[in-house]
């Protein structure tokens, strides 16, 4: 049987609409922070009082936990898809195994980092 | 795998079969074999959603270095100005911009077909052409606004 242990909630369901959710707000936070850069010269203290401006970092922390969850459903079902028997072999589920703790260890990498630029600690 | 018993061919087979969740194949041959597929552009724009997919989630390092960097203070705001004018980091910006755009689009009409918008066959070839104009159009009004 295909196990869940990997996916993000265990019901794909779950998963489906956490995909949805984070997409929503990655897409709103794309266009807007896109729109910054193209509404005008950008400069040192412009980008400080865009990003850093509370509204900003609320906005910014939701797209970062955005990006975890979405990128998590995504990077599992792309491995679920193409790391299997039939195209790596027997290893297979070692494979995933470790294709998963390396994506996992870099959004957990990105998490720390976007969270420490935004809130500046 | 055999399990010995007869293959369950219709729902009235279903209901003569008291243990079918048994007798059901767990092991049904799954064609993702991506050299043997035919590839209709539908199908072409979906595996580049999830390239770029892929793309996207190595191109977020790049994103936050130069964010940080541009952050950091009115030096390095300039370094990063000065580093996305450089070929290859600009080839690079505008790759994951082009991947940025191409996610962006598909991702919406992705969210249209969970309402049923264009779902068709007809739509759906419709659907794979507009994401490609999109993208295209888009992409090269950014490249053109940013430098």
């Amino acid at each position: 049987m295909v196990t869940q242990a990997l996916s993000l909630s265990r019901s794909g369901l779950s998963d489906f609409i956490a995909q949805r959710v984070t997409a929503y707000i990655l897409a709103a936070y794309s266009i807007y922070f896109i729109g910054f850069f193209v509404s005008g010269e950008v400069s040192h203290a412009s980008l400080t009082a865009f990003f850093w401006a509370p509204s900003m970092q609320i906005f910014s922390t939701m797209a970062i936990l955005s990006i975890a969850a979405h990128a998590w459903v995504g990077m599992w079902t792309i491995g679920t898809d193409y790391l299997r028997a039939a195209h790596v072999g027997s290893m297979a589920t070692s494979i995933r195994f470790f294709y998963q703790m390396i994506c996992l260890l870099a959004l957990f990498v990105y998490l720390l980092w976007s969270l420490r630029l935004v809130w500046q600690f | 795998m055999d399990r010995g018993s007869a293959r369950i061919e219709s729902l009235a087979d279903l209901y003569r079969e008291p243990n079918w969740d048994k007798t059901m194949q767990t092991d049904r041959p799954v064609n993702l074999n991506l050299l043997k597929m035919s590839w209709p552009l539908a199908a072409i724009t979906s595996i580049t959603h999830r390239v770029t997919g892929v793309v996207l989630f190595i191109g977020v390092a790049f994103g936050l270095y130069a964010l940080n960097l541009g952050l950091s203070s009115p030096t390095g705001f300039d370094e990063a100005a000065s580093l996305v004018q450089q070929p290859f980091p600009k080839f690079v910006l505008f790759g994951l911009l082009l991947a940025l755009v191409f996610h962006l689009v598909a991702g919406v009409k992705h969210l249209l077909l969970d309402f049923h918008f264009g779902d068709s066959l007809a739509a759906a070839r419709t659907g794979a052409w507009a994401v490609i104009v999109a993208t295209l159009v888009i992409t090269g009004a950014l490249g053109v606004v940013l430098w």
